[in-house]
């Protein structure tokens, strides 16, 4: 049983595109550095030395920042509480786009009309700066608000989506088959829909945590978080009021912007992968084949002999002349084209 | 036209949602937000702090909370955003009427800038599907991933702090110019844009550069392409009267509802650049938890994604006359 599921697991990794492959490496270290940071880190990221603004050096690996804190510890501690907040409000996310979906596709009649409208509505609505209003009301910032923030606001996107595509499920056979044998709505829904709804699902939860790394860096940014624990965010924001920029200290904003970077790429590899493997047109395949010495797009019309005949280098013509083709060219090609 | 008009209603309902959220989030927060101001002083006598407190409850509406949401309608129609906290006695649209111009011509015109430059590419990616400018894309996927402020950081560092090739922040120069119709200013502004602009451009163009090419890709697979082929029509229109066409249907739509990420990650920009815009507004508004002129960005900021939005649909309109008799989404 055991090893059947690896041979699963290996063979739907064998498949996986490259790109995803690339991606799920890359945000596996940073899982790994979220997990094993907090113990490795040489320094505490908040105590504060009398080497301030100090460059890269071999004692502090990214510098220190204006009151002499260390760049690194700041960034391996503000990896996992940033991924720790993403992976939550991802969960959180995806359980209520989930519902909020199929609910609406299932129930059909007013229930989606309602549903449907309210989705589209959070969807136009410009998200980051009713982010903002919505914490800077709050009297208490911090990271359990912004996750109770973010998931309010998060699930629009995944529910459409999941809508759409329980709609289409439902009209299947396998669903009016199971519907006629008596099964109830809830096994329905849980063990035919869902399943089948799975690469979506997943697709969406890539995505929201996406979102909501990019949205509470910059929530964190603005300053609206708890500025005194450390995430990517709240380094930026500290390298920013401190004046990292005006004395030229870019080793102070660079790792935890490079992290951030790093970590939303993977994603996007991730997903884009995602993407191809449910549409294999999209998989950048090799894109041109050679004819005859000459470059042939995917894209390009079927090629006539008689127009690859402006041949390529001498010795390629010298080789061509022993081949097939050179003889149908000299008999039948009459010409151009 | 139906189309429009339902999506007009949709709009509608949408801008009354957005109206209502900004009455009822103070209302439902606990605590009040004068009691937030006031508490940031500390440090006044009780007379200074009874003066204070008048002083902000006179910004804000009194009556039941029916009554209370009618004058706020009214107010909305009226661009009666009530008064400023922290500049107090400024009525807070005369400060939104300083900032909005800023936003909106380099935002704007960035924005735009960035989806043209993508879908072009987007098209030749997705053309020669595999080739070196498609291999490109996880390159232009990092700078679509990165925070548009990080860029920003980056870029202020390398072409204004190290090389002072560029400016580092603000709207122009105010030693050297001021406000006007005068080419001393709008050449110093330009000056001045030019890094927040690239900054934009450079992140969004990966989002629709990527997602021209995914529809590209799809469309090119058609049989009406294969058939233009076929019959020997020139590549160039092969390309952008049968296809890309074609494509850039779902490419606007694409457009419409990305439209308020993009134009939220350039307000954030906006602060690394101290450009005197709205977004730099919104970061002084909450510093200052000056909460009229928070609620009113963000009032100003969902309209013109609301409008844009509706100029997309105009176009949709306009190219595919499947829309003219197709239900709104």
């Amino acid at each position: 049983m055991k090893s059947s599921i690896f041979a699963g697991a290996a063979s739907i990794w064998r498949n996986l595109p490259l790109k995803a492959k690339i991606g799920v490496g890359l945000f596996g270290l940073f899982v790994l550095a979220a997990i094993i940071g907090p113990e490795v880190q040489p320094y505490d990221p908040g105590a504060q030395t009398p080497l301030t603004m100090a460059a890269p050096s071999a004692q502090h690996f990214f510098g220190t920042t204006e009151t002499g804190q260390d760049v690194l510890s700041q960034v391996l501690t503000g990896i996992r509480l940033t991924l720790e907040l993403a992976l939550l409000v991802g969960v959180i996310v995806t359980v209520l786009s989930v519902l909020i979906g199929v609910t609406a596709a299932y129930l059909g009649g007013v229930w989606d009309d309602v549903l449907s409208l309210v989705t589209n509505v959070f969807l136009v609505i410009p998200a980051l700066p009713l982010l903002i209003v919505l914490m800077g009301y709050l009297s208490q910032q911090g990271q359990t608000s912004t996750i109770v923030v973010l998931s309010i606001l998060g699930w629009p996107w995944g529910a459409r989506v999941i809508r759409a595509q329980t709609l289409t499920i439902r009209g299947r056979d396998f669903i009016a088959a199971s519907r006629e044998t008596g099964e109830k709505t809830w096994r329905i829904i849980l063990f035919e829909i869902i399943p089948n709804e799975v690469s979506l699902i997943a697709a969406s939860f890539v995505n929201t945590v996406l979102y909501a790394i990019g949205a509470s860096v910059a929530l964190a940014f603005v300053g609206l978080t708890n500025v005194s624990s450390w995430s990517l965010g709240t380094i930026l924001y500290w390298s920013q009021t401190d004046g990292a920029l005006q004395t030229g200290a870019w080793w102070w904003f660079v790792p935890a912007g490079l992290a951030v970077a790093l970590i939303g790429t993977s994603l996007v590899l991730l997903n884009s992968g995602i993407d191809e493997l449910g549409n294999p047109r999209l998989r950048a395949s090799r894109g041109t084949a050679k004819v005859a010495g000459h470059k042939i797009w995917g894209t390009d019309p079927t090629p006539v002999l008689a127009q690859l005949e402006a041949a390529p280098g001498r010795l390629g013509s010298f080789l061509h002349s022993f081949s097939r083709a050179s003889v149908l060219q000299e008999t039948s090609a009459g010409g151009n084209r | 036209m139906s189309f429009i008009l339902r999506r007009l209603a949709f709009y509608l309902v949408a801008a009354c949602v957005a109206i209502t959220l900004n009455f009822f989030i103070p209302r439902a927060v606990p605590g009040n937000p004068a009691q937030i101001i006031l508490s940031k002083y500390p440090d006044l006598t009780p007379t200074a702090y009874k003066a204070l407190e008048q002083m902000i409850g006179g910004a804000l509406p009194k009556g039941s909370l029916w009554s209370q949401y009618l004058h706020y309608w009214d107010d909305v129609f009226h661009f009666n955003f009530g008064v400023d906290l922290n500049q107090y006695p400024t009525p807070v649209s005369q400060i939104l009427d300083q900032a909005i111009p800023w936003t909106l011509i380099l935002v704007g015109t960035a924005t735009v800038i960035a989806f043209a430059l993508g879908t072009g590419l987007g098209i030749l990616a997705g053309w020669r599907h595999g080739g070196s400018l498609d291999r490109s894309l996880p390159v232009l996927m990092f700078f679509q991933a990165a925070p548009y402020f990080f860029l920003a950081l980056i870029l202020v560092d390398f072409f204004a702090v190290e090389h002072h090739w560029l400016p580092a922040g603000q709207g122009y120069n105010g030693e050297v110019t001021s406000p006007g119709w005068t080419w001393a200013f709008i050449s110093n502004a330009l000056e001045h844009s030019l890094l927040p602009a690239f900054t934009i451009v450079l992140t969004s163009v990966a989002g629709w550069m990527l997602q021209m090419r995914n529809v590209m890709i799809t469309t090119i697979g058609e049989d009406y392409v294969i058939a233009g082929q076929a019959k020997g029509l020139s590549k160039g229109r092969v390309i952008f009267t049968y296809a890309a066409r074609n494509a850039l249907l779902p490419q606007l739509q694409g457009f419409g509802l990305a439209l308020g990420f993009v134009v939220s990650g350039a307000l954030v920009m906006e602060i690394v650049f101290s450009y005197p815009g709205i977004g730099y507004l919104l970061l002084e508004a909450v510093q200052n938890k000056d909460f009229p002129l928070m609620q009113a960005i963000f009032l100003v900021i969902t309209f013109a994604v609301l409008v844009a939005n509706l100029i997309i649909d105009l176009i949709i309109v306009f190219f595919d006359p499947r829309a003219r008799g197709r239900e709104a989404a």
